[in-house]
């Protein structure tokens, strides 16, 4: 994609729509579809990385320390993470306005 | 050099697509579409067409395995019928939207219910808005010509479009007719094989028919309606070059004995003919009628309509479907919206006949324009006649 989705005009659509970019999918923000997001307590966290295989939108990632998190620009917010954390280190918490 | 022969319109069809050296055939069954795709399937049997056949379990597979053998790049027909149309409608869409170019045969048949195997265009009209490129014929020569022209059509750079040819069922598809069949090297020097831009290819992986969020969903509708409106100045080379080479030429709309004439009679597929002989007569009589009949339907030709009725005061227009609670016959009041900025514009008087497979004779039509005269000058408060219906 040569630019962002938000700038094409319809003279940039490809043929039939077509995506020739493998993983352009990813440019899309479903981060804004959220209405709560995971906090955390990482003095509770085991490192198991359990959160990060239940996220159905694959945006958990393990940072430097080993700790895994939620990248907000693709996390939706449902809550499967908290829900599945085996020491209940994830909190979920309403966006605000 | 080709010669005459007499065959049946659908079994010329089939070797129409045969000529046109047809990669994959996915169809399935339907009367009166039948012997098109039976015709086909024998041919690929005994090897004379070397393409695969693929006979699925329904209409909404047949266009389903369609889309996918065209994503390839293949060249791809098949040929359907009323409900079979209406049971690949949802893929209808998706194969226009994809920009890949199928060319159909629709053989032409009512709706149920009551059942009814036999033509008229109520299937036509309940995909008119799919997004496909879409013509009518009005003989076996046209339907064959068209179909060969079809391919070439949709395969265009320019197009990249599916093409509906619409062929009046059993009026058309089931009758014996002289015909000239091009011959091989003919066809293979008007069309070029098909080089489809994006094909599904492992080198240079693609994705189809992918997710489009509110962000862009309305810029690739936009993308879709420029291609087809503009696919028109292609379909008319396309003619020009077929009637260049085998001498037959087609065109958006077309007139037959308009001249002078201040009543036209408006029709399309192969009623034309009847209608055409009509209208001999009562020329022949001193009356002066003319008929104007459109070929391309989608995209609909504006400007060619206006310049075929600009002379005219009174425009009879005849359809073979009904818009149930609509504003009367779809053509109809296609043409009424067409006509509808011009200055100077002919009444238009809609009829409805030809349902379900119901003739309409020589003198049926002598009797819709003497009685389409008669409510052009008096009015009328409905929006449509019936004609031919027992009251």
């Amino acid at each position: 994609m040569t630019k962002p989705e938000g700038e094409m005009t319809w003279k940039d659509i490809e043929i039939g729509a077509i995506v020739t970019e493998p993983g352009s999918g990813s440019q899309y923000q479903t981060g804004t579809w959220r209405s709560q997001r995971p906090t955390y307590e990482f003095n509770r966290c085991i490192k198991c990385g359990i959160c990060a295989i239940f996220c159905p939108e694959g945006c958990i990632e393990e940072n430097e320390k080993g700790y895994f998190v939620a990248n907000l620009y693709w996390c939706k917010g449902c809550g499967i993470c908290a829900r599945e954390c085996p020491t209940k280190t994830i909190t979920m918490v309403d966006e605000e306005e | 050099m080709a010669t005459k022969t007499g065959v049946e319109v659908s079994i010329a069809i089939a070797d129409a697509v045969k000529l046109a050296n047809a990669d994959v055939v996915a169809a399935y069954p339907i009367t009166p579409q039948t012997h098109i795709v039976e015709h086909l399937a024998e041919l690929v049997a005994n090897g004379e067409l070397d393409a695969e056949y693929i006979p699925v379990e329904s209409e909404h597979s047949a266009m389903s395995a369609c889309l996918g053998a065209s994503a390839t790049g293949a060249r791809v027909f098949t040929a359907t019928a009323g409900q079979g149309l209406e049971l690949m409608h949802e893929v209808l869409y998706v194969a226009a939207s994809m920009q890949l170019p199928i060319v159909m045969t629709v053989a032409n048949r009512a709706l149920s219910a009551p059942l009814s195997v036999w033509g008229d265009h109520s299937d036509v009209m309940a995909v008119r808005d799919t997004g496909w490129v879409q013509m009518f014929v009005e003989n076996g020569q046209e339907a064959v010509d068209n179909t060969i022209c079809a391919f070439r059509i949709a395969e265009d750079r320019r197009v990249l479009l599916p093409v509906m040819v619409h062929v009046d069922g059993f009026y058309l598809t089931h009758v014996i007719e002289p015909l000239t069949l091009p011959e091989q090297a003919e066809v293979d020097k008007f069309l070029p094989p098909n080089d489809y831009p994006l094909p599904l290819w492992p080198d240079k992986p693609v994705a189809m028919g992918d997710f489009a969020p509110p962000v862009i969903y309305s810029e690739a509708k936009k993308a879709q309606e420029v291609n087809l409106r503009k696919a028109k100045q292609p379909i008319l080379e396309c003619w020009e070059e077929f009637g260049k080479q085998f001498g037959r030429y087609y065109h958006p709309v077309e007139s037959y004995k308009t001249e002078g004439a201040k009543v036209l009679l408006f029709t399309m597929g192969s009623f034309s003919e009847t209608a055409m002989t009509a209208v001999d007569k009562m020329r022949g009589e001193g009356k002066e009628i003319g008929l104007v009949r459109l070929r391309l339907w989608r995209p609909f030709p504006f400007a060619e309509l206006r310049q075929a009725v600009k002379n005219a005061d009174v425009l009879i227009i005849l359809d073979r479907a009904l818009s149930y609670g609509g504003p009367g016959g779809p053509v109809a009041s296609e043409v009424k919206a067409a006509l509808y900025g011009e200055a100077k514009r002919p009444k238009v008087v809609s009829f409805i006949a030809g349902l379900g497979g119901r003739d309409i004779t020589v003198s049926g039509f002598e009797q819709i324009v003497s009685r389409g005269i008669e409510l052009a000058q008096k009015g009328s408060e409905e929006e449509y006649e019936m004609f031919g219906v027992r009251e």
